[in-house]
């Protein structure tokens, strides 16, 4: 029997011929990560455990990401637990306010991970990585520890889905109208513990931004993982980024799935999910009449370069309507430059919008864009649970960068088309 | 080891967000995190439960973020063990690792109203509900989970392996 790409990894990770789905095993891994939420509480127990030194200071990655700039004190002590761990171990990948980016664009961006490897980190969407080959999923601070003490994590290896994806897509469609049509179709659990495996014609046609989008929100349907097979969109990806050796995976002919399931793209518009959960999708021609007070176009799922400009071009010579606030956040000091240089940021400055320095800020309800109580806000991020982003009685709409452009403009949900 | 305590009923999809909500995540603080425990939920919660008491879900309970300020903020609470039809992934590796006793029984879930007084047997995975007088299996640990939990969390593992 055959195995998938995921198998294949773990199973090279756990030095092991071949593993099935469902074993357990203990697998060494290339990138330990956690940020400013959940390596304080992984410092804390590591010291508490007595532990004294990192497995490696070159494969763990520290990234300040969701409350810098500190929003505050709390916050602010919280950050400097992190940072004196990093200097106290030299840990070589460490980055702050200045050099950081929210982290899931940031690995990708810096070539901290490459196909074939396993990651670990203490965030529930370290499954993006996926996009580029690897095994990659999220954990809690105590694994994290435990990973920085040892190098290794103990895994059950997943059953694997495969998801097809073939046709062409429609104008204004990209990863993230896929993914989301993917989650209505199987809701918010149904994937639950599942490697989640894209593929076909219409995905190989998919740029690299896009791919992470997917892979980005698999753990919205409860993935273990999301992961797409190296081609050539990926390795022209990371060869300039790459500073060490990788490896390309792909699943067996043979290789055993639990389920497949196949999507035409050319029959899926651009969505936009309904408050409170990412399964709630449905095509924004469905969507009629929701005033938005809100607009956010960032986060590590589509706060990359192509989404700025997908949004710029929507946005280029118009002003955004006078009762929405439009929040624009590179997820990147890089994409922030480059945005800059490409005269993006003048755009949306120009239409009405602000733009923050990178961070999670609102994604997660911390800070730069609190909603109140009744608001509504259309977001590029990746959940629209209750309280999200900020009273429990506002709500969240999720879609593309297109779609949330669209809506800043008109002042409700609504398509690029419609402007 | 034994549990007892009264039933808390909750429904589908129980997200990390309600159980502890980000604007709280500026701190790691068990008590301070555990004060807010289920708030988006349900805001009298913690004024109502008693330590002892057993949270009792349906499917998926602990979807959404990694953060371990979850099981955590449960765990402070008081809250002796958790049952549900199913766990999100993460929720679930991050309450073994921690120590906050989770269960999987879809009959459980099903039949378990609220205010049910329950008893529970962590290492057969008996869980007697005394109201109703009836006893339902869950789900046992696989034995490797077993030994993290022996232990006493995972960190503990790690460490008396390293030495
Ligand atoms: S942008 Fe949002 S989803 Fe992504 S890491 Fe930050 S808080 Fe999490």
């Amino acid at each position: 029997m055959g195995m998938t790409i995921t198998q294949k990894i773990l199973a090279a990770h756990a030095g092991k011929e071949s593993v099935d789905p469902g074993e357990l095993i203990m697998a060494k891994l290339d990138v330990v990560l956690a940020n400013d939420i959940t390596a304080p509480i992984g410092i804390t127990e590591f010291r508490k455990a007595g532990a004294k030194k990192v497995f490696d200071k070159d494969k763990i990655v520290l990234v300040a990401d969701h409350f810098v700039p500190n929003k505050d004190i709390a916050s602010a002590q919280q950050t400097k637990l992190m940072r004196d761990f990093a200097r106290e171990h030299e840990i070589t990948n460490y980055f702050d306010v200045g050099n950081m980016g929210i982290e899931h664009a940031l690995l990708p961006e810096q070539g901290l991970v490459l196909p074939g490897d396993t990651v670990l980190g203490a965030d529930s969407h370290t499954c993006t990585y996926g996009a580029l080959g690897a095994f990659s999923t999220g954990s809690g601070s105590t694994d994290f520890a435990a990973a920085m003490i040892t190098g290794e994590a103990w895994f059950r290896v997943p059953e694997s889905m495969k998801f097809i994806f073939y046709g062409k897509r429609q104008k204004w469609v990209s990863g993230k109208d896929l993914i989301l049509h993917l989650i209505g179709d199987i809701g918010v659990d149904g994937a639950l513990y599942k490697a989640m495996e894209f593929t076909g014609e219409a995905i190989a046609d998919l740029s690299m931004s896009s791919r992470l989008t997917m892979c980005n929100m698999a753990i919205e349907a409860g993935g273990k993982s999301g992961i797409i097979a190296p081609d050539k969109v990926t390795l022209d990806y990371v060869e300039s980024r790459a500073n060490r050796g990788y490896r390309i995976y792909e699943s067996d002919p043979d290789a055993e799935y639990c389920e497949v399931r196949e999507y035409d793209v050319s029959k899926i518009k651009p969505q936009v999910a309904l408050p409170f959960l990412p399964e709630n999708t449905v095509p924004i021609s469905e969507v009629t009449d929701i005033k938005i007070d809100q607009a956010v176009i960032g986060s590590c799922t589509n706060g990359r370069l192509e989404d700025l400009r997908i949004a710029a071009q929507i946005l280029r010579g118009h002003n955004i309507h006078p009762d929405v606030r439009l929040i624009v956040i590179p997820a990147t000091q890089s994409i922030y430059m480059q945005a800059l240089y490409e005269g993006l940021i003048e755009i949306f400055i120009e239409a009405g919008g602000v733009v923050s320095t990178p961070t999670c800020g609102p994604c997660l309800g911390g800070y730069m864009g609190i909603l109140a109580e009744g608001e509504r806000a259309i977001s590029t991020t990746n959940r629209n649970f209750r309280g999200r982003m900020g009273h429990v009685d506002s709500e969240v709409y999720l879609s593309g960068p297109a779609v949330a452009a669209a809506s800043a403009v008109l002042g409700k949900i609504a398509s690029p088309e419609e402007l | 080891m034994k549990l007892a305590g009264k039933a808390w009923k909750f429904g589908d999809d129980v997200n990390t967000d309600e159980i502890i909500p980000a604007r709280y995540l500026n701190t790691s603080d068990p008590d301070e995190l555990a004060s807010h425990c289920m708030e988006d939920i349900d805001p009298d919660f913690m004024n109502k439960m008693s330590p002892g008491d057993i949270i009792v879900a349906n499917k998926n309970f602990g979807c959404g973020s990694s953060r371990e300020h979850a099981p955590l903020a449960i765990k402070t609470a008081g809250i002796s063990c958790v049952i549900a039809k199913s766990f999100a992934r993460i929720f679930y590796r991050n309450s073994i690792n921690i120590g906050l006793p989770i269960l999987e029984s879809e009959e459980a879930a099903a039949k378990i109203q609220e205010g049910d007084r329950l008893e529970i047997d962590l290492a057969s995975g008996v869980i007697k509900n005394l109201t109703k007088d009836e006893t339902y299996q869950a789900q046992p640990f696989p034995g490797f989970m077993q030994q993290i939990i022996s232990s006493g969390g995972l960190l503990n593992y790690v460490m008396s392996r390293q030495n």
